[in-house]
């Protein structure tokens, strides 16, 4: 091939940007294009912004983190260890809302959404950049509320404010509640934009079908953030007035009924759930695409199964509720339906694994988040089979078989997707790479720190240890005791990251434009992408992305 | 249609192209797109109140049939003729606006947010009336009239929802200040810039809307 051409992979693009160009002073990358801090706080470019939101989800991820320690010394010993009760439920209550609220449902889209999806689709920004930037100060605002309330006052109600406690307690729990619900507005307004991106901004040649599967993931999940979000608005309006005006809504006192709370609730939770881990399952296509060299298998079956799961996410909340004196008609409907989330899920898993197959594996550090993902999201689901049979869950519910099904599907896959996407959109963002000896043994840790964690949880839960208390009987240190090991080899594995990463940011080697050669189109343009994404006019795009020719050669164009 | 032209907005009736679309088209699409996703989180948002709804009326029918019959319908239906009025003259701007005639936009937004501004006051009139005679939403309740076990239920809901939509009100009426300040100030509207207008009288609609749906729960059945 004529070595100045300027046909890249998929993409064609003007002469002067080819790959092997010089580097454009004119176009500098948008890390330096314009140092003030000002540049920064007021930026309108989607990549800023999410690296804004990078920040402060990293900085949420370790508040959150220290707690599920102080979380899992308290459990080391039967009786009270280094807390009383009341600050083992502010505790675990802080720890549930950081973790879910601020880290779990922005974390993947406000970051890597937000950076990927334009360069994805082609496009200069979002639809909306200004409101991009607002769902970010607002992001900030409603956490800075939640945790200055969770501070002075300290809410106990664990994440879900079920009622009528929550009307009830004597802490504090509006400016939490009105926290939650400001953040709420940030996750509607990041999925609106995101969907206007979609369906507006794609650049000429990519119909839907030809979308990244990383798109259609996001495109999904926006869905579900703008369709279930007003719904706990609401709610956590409602509770916050109760609170205040005694409404009497949510308390049997006053003829309401708690259980509409519930119901209410897990409208948007359940969903929510998929907020969090939809994106993982873009994150893992790319991911999948890249190091095995093959276009991901079954292509639309993933993409549809993403709305699939959207979709009937939206009518299983029930399955939370099976102990609430729901009726078993209804019991059994919201189980069955429960199971058909399975049905799709598998649905991605087999076509991943079909990825895999006779691909070229090339085992890099974000591949191994990929094996931890699919063994996560393997058990964690079929523990949510488990769970969604009734008789099943009767026995289970409240108890730390819970916990553990949940942290294995929604923290497993999640934390692997992010930490997968830290490192492989590394380069990417930041044009540096990173040492990845370290990002092996790091993952090895990570992986088997979540194992060790969670693993002895299910027993204890089918052993009937409840979820939410600070003691227990004797019989079950052992398991706890495990429990705390594993999580502090957890820990150690986060350590171990934030070192090297951290290191790479300021000492790492240049990576050049696409280090792992991915046919993914957000590699089209440079890495770090200057701050309009393309230089020159809008690049289109003829092929399908991941369409490697063949996986053996790994022969891909636009190499380094 | 739109017109796709490219140069940004000296022109007149031509708005400014944002540098990261391809086209006006395409931005007037998206802003079009974008504000019916919010319009559908705005009615998501007053579905869980009908959700409420339904459940209490469902679980106490005669504490809210009772209770309901204690609001006032004749100020009741002159606030939806007023609010349904309202909406028909912010059609009308976005018609003018269409047409380029500025000065007609202004003037039928003035008329709607006077309307409004009689819409809030009505319904001042209402809840002093219902203050007064301990009509209040749950704890608070002490209206001697109707002591059925709900009815403190059915004010809550009341207030919630008629509170909620007021603010609303007050959002829309801002937005529709903003617009006729622009449309004095600017006088650019025409047949290839009135998506501001359209959008902020999509807006005022869907206040009228919600409130089509509160008038018949709260008040007539
Ligand atoms: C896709 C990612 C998933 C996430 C993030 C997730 C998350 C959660 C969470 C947070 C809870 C705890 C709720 C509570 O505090 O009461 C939970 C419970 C439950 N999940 Fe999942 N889940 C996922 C997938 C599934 C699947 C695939 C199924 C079934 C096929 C399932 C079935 C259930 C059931 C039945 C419960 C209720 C158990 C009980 O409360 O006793 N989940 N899940
Ligand atoms: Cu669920």
């Amino acid at each position: 091939m004529n070595p100045s051409s300027s046909t890249t992979a998929e993409g064609v693009l003007p002469a002067h940007d080819a790959p092997d160009a010089h580097h454009d002073h004119h176009h500098p990358s948008y890390l330096v294009d314009g140092t003030t801090i000002k540049s920064w706080l007021l930026t309108v470019d989607h990549k800023r912004i999410a690296l804004m939101f990078l920040v402060w989800i990293l900085l949420f991820f370790l508040v959150g983190g220290i707690f599920a320690m102080l979380i899992r010394i308290e459990l080391l010993t039967p009786g009270p260890t280094i807390m009383d009760a009341m600050t083992y439920n502010r505790m675990f209550t802080l720890h549930g809302m950081v973790m879910i609220f601020l880290f779990m449902i922005p974390a993947i889209p406000a970051v890597f959404g937000n950076f990927m999806l334009p360069l994805m689709l082609g496009a200069k920004d979002v639809a909306f950049p200004r409101l991009n930037l607002a769902s970010f100060y607002i992001y900030l605002f409603g956490a800075g509320l939640a945790l200055w309330g969770m501070i002075n006052g300290g809410l106990d109600t664990g994440w879900t404010f079920y009622t009528p406690y929550s009307t009830h307690t004597t802490t504090t729990v509006a400016p939490v509640l009105f926290g939650a619900f400001i953040i709420g507005f940030s996750s509607i307004a990041t999925g609106l934009n995101f969907i206007v991106t979609v369906h507006t901004m794609r650049a000429p040649g990519i119909t839907w079908f030809k979308l990244p599967l990383f798109v259609w993931a996001i495109y999904a999940t926006s869905c579900i953030q703008v369709l279930a979000t007003p719904v706990i608005g609401l709610l956590l309006a409602i509770v916050t007035g109760e609170q205040f005006f005694q409404f009497g809504l949510f308390d049997p006192a006053r003829g309401g009924d708690p259980v509409l709370f519930q119901h209410l609730f897990w409208f948007y939770s359940h969903p929510a759930v998929y907020i969090m881990v939809l994106p993982s399952f873009g994150v893992m296509s790319e991911v999948v695409a890249t190091y095995s060299r093959k276009n991901v298998f079954g292509y639309r079956a993933v993409a549809y199964s993403s709305l699939g799961i959207a979709f009937v996410g939206f009518f299983v909340w029930g399955h939370h509720m099976f102990v609430s004196g729901q009726s078993t008609f209804d019991a059994g409907v919201f189980g069955v339906l429960t199971m058909l989330v399975g049905i799709f899920t598998a649905i991605k898993v087999f076509n991943w694994v079909g990825t895999v197959y006779k691909g070229a594996v090339d085992f890099k550090t974000p591949f191994a988040y990929f094996c931890g993902f699919l063994f996560f999201t393997v058990f964690g689901g079929m523990t949510g089979i488990a769970v969604a049979t009734t008789s099943l869950d009767v026995h289970w519910h409240d108890t730390y078989f819970v916990v553990a099904h949940f942290h294995f599907i929604m923290v497993g896959a999640t934390v692997m997707a992010f930490l997968a996407s830290l490192h492989y959109w590394f380069p990417k963002m930041f044009g540096k790479t990173y040492h990845e000896g370290w990002g092996l043994v790091a993952a090895a840790f990570i992986i088997l720190g979540f194992n060790a964690t969670f693993i002895p949880q299910f027993l204890l839960g089918n052993y009937g240890m409840p979820r939410r208390y600070f003691e227990y009987p004797e019989r079950y240190q052992a398991l706890h005791v495990a429990s705390t090991a594993g999580s502090s080899l957890l820990a150690f594995g986060f350590i171990i990251i934030a070192v090297y990463l951290t290191y790479s940011l300021a000492y790492g080697k240049a990576s050049g434009k696409n280090p792992w050669r991915s046919k993914g189109y957000e590699w089209i343009s440079e890495s770090p992408p200057p701050t309009h994404n393309f230089v020159g006019p809008q690049p289109t795009f003829p092929e399908e992305p991941h369409l490697y020719v063949d996986p053996k050669k790994a022969e891909v164009p636009n190499a380094v | 249609m739109q017109s796709s032209a490219h140069t940004a907005g000296a022109t007149p009736g031509v708005p400014r192209l944002a540098h990261h679309f391809a086209s006006l088209e395409v931005q007037n699409h998206a802003a079009r797109l974008g504000m019916w996703l919010f319009l559908s989180t705005e009615i998501l948002l007053f579905a869980g109140l009908f959700v409420c709804y339904g459940c209490y009326r469902y679980l106490f029918p005669d504490a809210f049939a009772a209770a309901s019959r204690h609001l006032d319908l004749t100020l009741g239906t002159v606030n939806t003729v007023v609010l349904i009025t309202s909406s028909l003259t912010a059609a009308l701007a976005v018609h003018y606006a269409k047409e380029g005639k500025s000065k007609l936009v202004a003037w039928m937004f003035i008329l709607t947010i006077a309307m409004a501004c009689a819409f809030l006051v009505i319904k001042g009139f209402e809840y002093s009336h219902k203050f007064h005679e301990g009509a209040l939403p749950g704890r608070h309740y002490r209206m001697e009239a109707v002591q059925l076990p709900g009815a403190p239920l059915y004010f809550s809901i009341y207030f919630l929802a008629t509170g909620l939509h007021a603010f609303h009100v007050i959002v829309g009426m801002s937005v529709l200040v903003w617009l006729t300040i622009k449309a004095l100030r600017e006088q650019n509207f025409g047949p290839n810039n009135y998506t501001a207008v359209e959008l902020g009288s999509m807006y005022w609609h869907l206040v009228d809307l919600v409130w089509i749906f509160l008038f018949p729960l709260l008040y007539l059945i």
